[in-house]
């Protein structure tokens, strides 16, 4: 399932969609929903209202300055509500290409639970619960079920990690089935367990597509700031009518006692409302909820769906990564590294015993033993039927795996089990050999002890090969405060080894999942979140206890309802992506609070001189920016307007990340989006106003 | 700005800055109830007296609401012990001059409202109105005990960022208690023993008549046009150094006499000045040393401490400067410099002892804290000296604001600025490792939201009511500024009186004790209920990836915040006002 689905930003037919979708929230239950964005709105009317009157000849300003005020008034409405339809345009984009990926998979469903039932080829999506549907050797389950008739192999190893293919049959404990998993022999009749739309998938593509939207903790408590601040603003202008009332009546007062005809007047309610909406942060309201939907949508490009905003929120809060040894930190599987032949053995002919004894062996440490035989001697691949030999397979019960030659037994397998095969057959297992693989398990490898019948050859040791650059990666998290845990089932000998290598700051050892779950609690007790990927169902308890848990989409059903997203590409190192667009999302809400703030300060200036030169003609010295009194309130709300559209970008993509500590951040920040949200204002509005002096406005 | 100018500043704040650290670790041992050094074992028993009297368990824990109505009962009383007393104060006791009840009930009401919310907006004459009962029991009782109620609140809010997953925020009785005997009283006892020394009154003796050196003719009314002799004169005196000393301490500022701090009997010399001013700083600045240690990181309050002192010089300094500079209308009919003869400036409405300097950092300080003691005419002040205290009140009381309120005031803000700076940062926000979320930003809202919102809706009301404007002295601009600073001064209950507005109006008494009130309570309840909510959660551990909130970037942030947030709301409101006053007058033009 892995794709890509990056959409380009600014999309023809998403625009187009966007635009008329802008027109359709105009509607007031929409706007009331967003309290900035709402007071905007109520002025729009107001100044329309007005400019109605103004027609009629009863205006309080010019005819012509309260159109255009209106008129970038409603702008700024639809500016507001474009960002959002932009924002979910996207999403659905993203949903709608899921879907389609969905439906290519197709099913042989069956119209009674037998095998010989005539089979009807039907898109998976068609699927019902209670279906009864065939699956063959190399097809793809379509869906969850229960296993009815049949015995087949199963490839699990996308769940479970495990290669070794596991055997479903109906009745008893081995009868589920896992939709995406593959069969590799024989058949299956599967009775379908789940309605295609009721799956988990389902459920968060509905939710990726904005419908089912809630806001998040934290949007809800910036909503909260922004309309207190809000509430500030709007009883700062609309007091200022009294107040101008009264400078306008006791100006009057003293010209007339100087004998002079009145000419103050109180400030016009278009221009209160022009400095309202310049004041309150429309910057931020209008793009809130738009980088809420964007930040859920920058996790699907990374082939993440989450199950809820909250879920991205608390990603970038995350200050422990639980991260599984193999897949995240090391390559998949252990690779043989070299050959340790024991006294009086050549290398070459324990490279060689080893090379026979995993000919069959089709597991990776296997075929890393080969391949390593074969690179450093040229020993080239033997069939194992040419050779008539057979192969032991590794059982629980042995724990060794070989070959039987004609008079070769070659054994492989842990120290213990060889020493024990080899003593059995009346053989010396020598000291030289356990001290090698106590050496090697001590570095963090593991030991393979090979044995040819009764005679001990010598070790091969296995390493986990750490990911390239993944060292790098761990720094950088630290230096974000984020302290990384690596979770294995190896011994803390290797254990340690491999974490001091990888560079990750704890490992747990001999992990279970019951000390999986206990560690998490611990860190939580200890005030912290964290965050953990898992695919088997015995990762539930410990993902719904982590507070971000990415479940694999190969993993099984209870893991992923157990977590609060899916990576689709089932691929654990994920988890730190997931955390930086956390970490992202928040940022961008930070950064355009801060500029929508900082420009108030501008806006102050470009409004209050001119607003108040009829009664006090001195406050125009205020005009440290030289605007033309008949454009320069206009000029503050154009470019309060197009600041909007200028930033929908920022929104929908979110501000540039890089992993640095707090206080760099918060400078780089500050700087970017505190000073620039101060100067950039300034230099617009005058530009603004420039170009409506130009064209002679 | 004169040497001198600089040396007085240097003095004043730096000797404050000296006081905070010992002062600060002396009132974090009060409040985290160990034993007090020296005045432990001699309060010891009054402390333990008063507790089995009033039948309060020393080691008793309040939830924040149990906290904040035990607050709002006593509080409440303390409102009807103002009232009453003033009502009754004609058969009280203690009353030489035989002063009868106040009347009107609304100027009573006002006082009243005045003195539990540590405003002491007065809008009546001490000297003519009060009894030395009235004044020792009910008004310096109040100065005292709203003093500790805002030390009350502040201590269980620091106790709430302390704490963690718990719901106790301390007992407010214990609190009340230790505030007053370990704090109020020892401080204040020192202060006043040094005023009686300076020369200030403590006498419940009637107020002498003596004959004035040279008698002299006063006109009579142009009707009978007799002119009468007056050859004796009475002197208003009484329990005053008692009630001086917790004034300036507990940030009330509430005059034993009308004239306030410019009154010889209340603040006779150079020196008396200084430690007025000092008494003023010192506990809402030490107290940020006190949260620092109880918060277990003194820089936490050295960075709050550095945003208060911060604001207060950057408007206490274009004060003091724009007073030595004097009107500049002037400056062809007098000498405006400073010389060895005169301190130069604007010297109307100024007292010769302490000149435009003292008078410009005195009005700075009063009013940067709540205290709104004053001495000299803040409505003789230039337009620009005027604008400096006005604009210090409008930051919410919070450079560094009064006892106990400044800083829970300015811990509003932080929270506000740890929200934004937070997210900026990828976080959600926290503050010493308590999360900041809806809950918190809803109540700091209100608390922030509240003050302006009244002053704002105050001005307005009395700008376009005839009640209102009939109390105006100035018509134009300043008149506004009067309106503007009443309304300012009562709804960040600091009290301080730019004088020029008659406010013993029903108008003004009424809405002035509402501003007072709400501003009092409405931000101590959505504080108090943020000392709840955090101190029921986990203390996150800091690490790299945490906001540093006493880094000089976060005071920087936090001083941004204020100014956009705040001090930006009044820009047209003082652009009419103070704003338009200065252009004027340097323009010659109005």
């Amino acid at each position: 399932m892995a794709m890509h689905h990056s959409v380009t930003l600014f999309k023809g037919d998403i625009v187009r969609q966007a635009m008329l979708a802008a027109m359709v929230k105009l509607k007031p239950r929409h706007q009331a929903r967003n309290p900035v964005m709402f007071v905007v709105y109520i002025g729009s009317i107001l100044t329309t209202v007005l400019w109605v009157q103004a027609l009629w000849g009863h205006g309080e300003a010019p005819t012509w300055f309260i159109f255009w005020v209106a008129l970038w008034l409603w702008f700024t409405v639809l500016f507001a509500n474009f960002a959002e339809a932009m924002a979910e345009g996207r999403g659905r984009a993203q949903a709608d290409t899921l879907r389609r990926a969905r439906k290519d998979t197709t099913a042989r469903k069956l119209t009674t639970p037998q095998r010989d039932a005539a089979p009807t080829l039907v898109p998976a999506s068609s699927l019902r619960k209670g279906d009864f549907i065939l699956c063959e050797a190399g097809d793809v389950i379509a869906a969850d079920g229960e296993v009815l008739a049949g015995v087949a192999s199963v490839d699990e190893s996308a769940i479970t990690g495990e290669s070794a293919p596991v055997i479903r049959e109906g009745g008893g404990d081995r009868s589920s089935v896992t939709g995406g998993t593959r069969v590799l022999s024989d058949w299956l009749v599967i009775q379908v367990g789940a309605n295609p739309g009721e799956t988990f998938l389902d459920r968060m593509i509905a939710m990726v597509e904005g419908a089912r939207r809630q806001k998040t903790p934290n949007e809800i408590a910036l909503n909260i700031l922004l309309a207190g601040f809000t509430i500030v603003c709007l009883l700062a202008t609309a007091t200022l009518l009294p107040f101008s009332i009264y400078s306008a009546h006791s100006v009057n007062n003293a010209l007339a006692a100087v004998g002079k005809s009145a000419g103050a007047s109180p400030v016009s309610i278009t221009i209160l409302v022009a400095l309202l909406v310049c004041l309150i942060p429309t910057t931020i309201g209008a793009l809130l909820s738009a980088i809420g939907i964007a930040g859920m949508d920058r996790m699907i490009q990374a082939n993440v769906i989450a199950t809820s905003g909250r879920a991205v929120e608390a990603a970038g809060d995350v200050d422990v990564l639980l991260l599984d040894k193999t897949g995240t930190i090391t390559l998949g599987n252990r690779q043989a590294v070299a050959f340790h032949p024991a006294g009086g053995v050549a290398e070459k002919d324990l490279a060689d015993a080893a090379q026979l004894s995993s000919l069959a062996d089709e597991t990776p440490e296997g075929r890393s033993v080969v391949i390593l035989a074969k690179n450093k001697f040229g020993m080239r691949q033997r069939q194992v039927d040419h050779l008539g030999a057979s192969f032991v397979p590794f059982t629980a019960q042995t724990r060794m795996s070989g070959i039987d030659l004609r008079d070769r037994h070659i054994r492989k397998g842990a120290d213990a089990a060889i020493e024990q095969y080899v003593q059995s057959l009346g053989g010396e297992f020598p000291a030289e050999i356990r001290s090698t693989a106590d050496n090697i398990s001590r570095s963090g490898g593991t030991p393979l002890v090979v044995a040819d019948g009764a005679r001990a050859l010598g070790v091969i040791e296995l390493k986990d090969i750490v990911k390239g650059g993944i060292r790098e990666r761990f720094a950088e998290l630290r230096s974000m405060g984020i302290k990384t845990v690596m979770v294995t089932g190896d011994n803390p000998l290797t254990a340690a080894a491999i974490a001091a290598e990888a560079g990750v700051d704890d490992f747990l050892a001999q992990a279970t999942p019951e000390t999986k779950l206990k560690l998490i609690r611990e860190y939580q007790a200890g005030g912290r979140l964290v965050a953990m990927t898992g695919d088997g169902t015995n990762d539930a308890p410990a993902l719904a206890q982590a507070d971000v848990a990415v479940a694999m989409n190969s993993g099984t059903q209870a893991a992923k309802e157990a977590g609060n997203m899916v990576d689709l590409d089932s691929n654990p190192t994920k988890l730190i992506e997931v955390v930086e667009t956390g970490k992202q999302l928040l940022m961008t809400r930070g950064a355009l609070t801060t500029f929508s703030i900082a420009n108030d300060v501008s806006k102050y200036f470009a409004i209050l001189p001119v607003m108040f030169a009829p009664v006090y003609p001195q406050l125009g010295r205020l005009n440290i920016m030289d605007l033309d009194p008949h454009t320069a309130i206009l000029s503050a709300v154009i470019f309060n307007a197009l600041i909007i559209i200028a930033l929908i970008p920022i929104a929908l993509k979110g501000v540039t990340y890089r992993p640095r500590p707090a206080n760099t951040l918060l400078w780089n920040n500050i700087l970017i989006y505190g000073l620039g949200g101060l100067i950039v204002p300034f230099i617009g509005i005058k530009a603004i106003d420039m170009i409506l002096n130009t064209v002679r406005f | 700005m004169t040497p001198n100018a600089w040396l007085q500043m240097a003095l004043l704040i730096g000797t404050a800055l000296l006081l905070v650290k010992p002062v600060g670790i002396y009132m974090a041992r009060v409040y985290e109830n160990q034993p007090v050094p020296g005045l432990g074992k001699v309060l010891g028993p009054v402390e333990r007296g008063i507790y089995r009297v009033c039948g309060v368990s020393a080691q008793h824990q309040q939830n924040w609401k149990r906290y904040t109505v035990a607050l709002l009962l006593f509080n409440l009383l303390g409102f009807m012990a103002v009232y009453f007393i003033q009502k009754w104060q004609g058969w009280l006791p203690l009353n030489p001059t035989h002063m009868s009840a106040v009347a009107p009930s609304a100027l009573a009401l006002n006082t009243a409202a005045s003195f539990i919310t540590n405003t002491n907006w007065q809008n009546y004459a001490g000297e003519t109105t009060m009894s030395y009962c009235t004044q020792m029991t009910a008004l310096t009782v109040q100065n005292f005990l709203s003093a500790a109620t805002g030390l009350t609140v502040l201590v269980a809010f620091v106790r709430g960022l302390a704490r963690k997953t718990t719901t106790e925020l301390g007992s407010f009785w214990v609190d009340l208690t230790r505030s007053v005997l370990y704090i109020l009283l020892p401080f204040s006892l020192a202060l006043a023993a040094i005023l009686i020394w300076q020369g200030v009154p403590q006498t419940l003796g009637k107020y002498p008549t003596v004959h004035v050196v040279q008698p002299f003719h006063q006109a009579g009314a142009p009707t009978t046009a007799a002119s009468t002799t007056i050859a004796t004169q009475t002197i208003a005196i009484g329990p005053v150094a008692s009630q001086e000393a917790i004034k300036e301490l507990g940030t009330n500022g509430g005059g034993f006499f009308n004239a306030n701090s410019a009154h010889p009997f209340e603040n006779p010399t150079g020196l008396t000045n200084f430690l007025e001013e000092l008494a003023i700083l010192l506990l809402p600045l030490a107290f940020c040393y006190t949260f620092g240690r109880m918060v277990g990181d003194a820089r936490q309050g050295w960075a709050v401490l550095a945003a208060m002192v911060v604001l207060l010089l950057a408007l206490m300094i274009p004060c003091v400067i724009a007073e030595q500079a004097g009107n500049p209308l002037l400056a062809h009919y007098c000498d405006q410099k400073p010389s060895v003869l005169q301190a130069g400036g604007n010297m109307v409405g100024k007292e010769a002892r302490f000149g435009p300097v003292n008078s410009g950092i005195f009005a700075a300080v009063a009013t940067g804290t709540s205290t709104g003691a004053v001495n000299s005419m803040l409505d003789s002040f230039t337009p620009l000296g005027g604008l400096c205290p006005l604009w210090l009140m409008q930051l919410s009381e919070v450079a560094p604001g009064g006892v106990g309120s400044g800083l829970y005031g300015m811990l509003m803000f932080v929270l506000i600025t740890v929200f934004i700076a937070g997210l900026m940062i990828g976080r959600t926000p926290e503050y010493l490792g308590k999360k900041i979320e809806a809950f918190e930003m809803k109540m700091a809202s209100i608390a922030i939201l509240i003050p302006p919102s009244l002053v704002l809706v105050g001005t307005a009301m009395a700008c376009v009511t005839a009640a209102g404007l009939a109390g105006i002295a100035n018509p134009g601009a300043h008149g506004f500024s009067e309106i503007l600073y009443a309304m300012t001064s009562q709804a960040n209950n600091n009290g301080s009186a730019f004088a020029g507005l008659n406010g013993d109006s029903t108008f003004y008494n009424v809405i002035g004790a509402l501003l007072m009130l709400a501003a009092r309570f409405w931000t101590i309840i959505p504080t108090m209920a943020i000392a709840g909510s955090l101190a029921g959660k986990k203390i996150i551990p800091a690490g790299s990836g945490t906001l540093s909130t006493y880094s000089p970037l976060f005071v920087f942030i936090l001083l941004a915040i204020i100014v956009v947030v705040i001090a930006l709301t009044f820009f047209p409101a003082l652009a009419l006002g103070p704003i338009v006053e200065q252009l004027q007058m340097m323009t010659g033009r109005w």
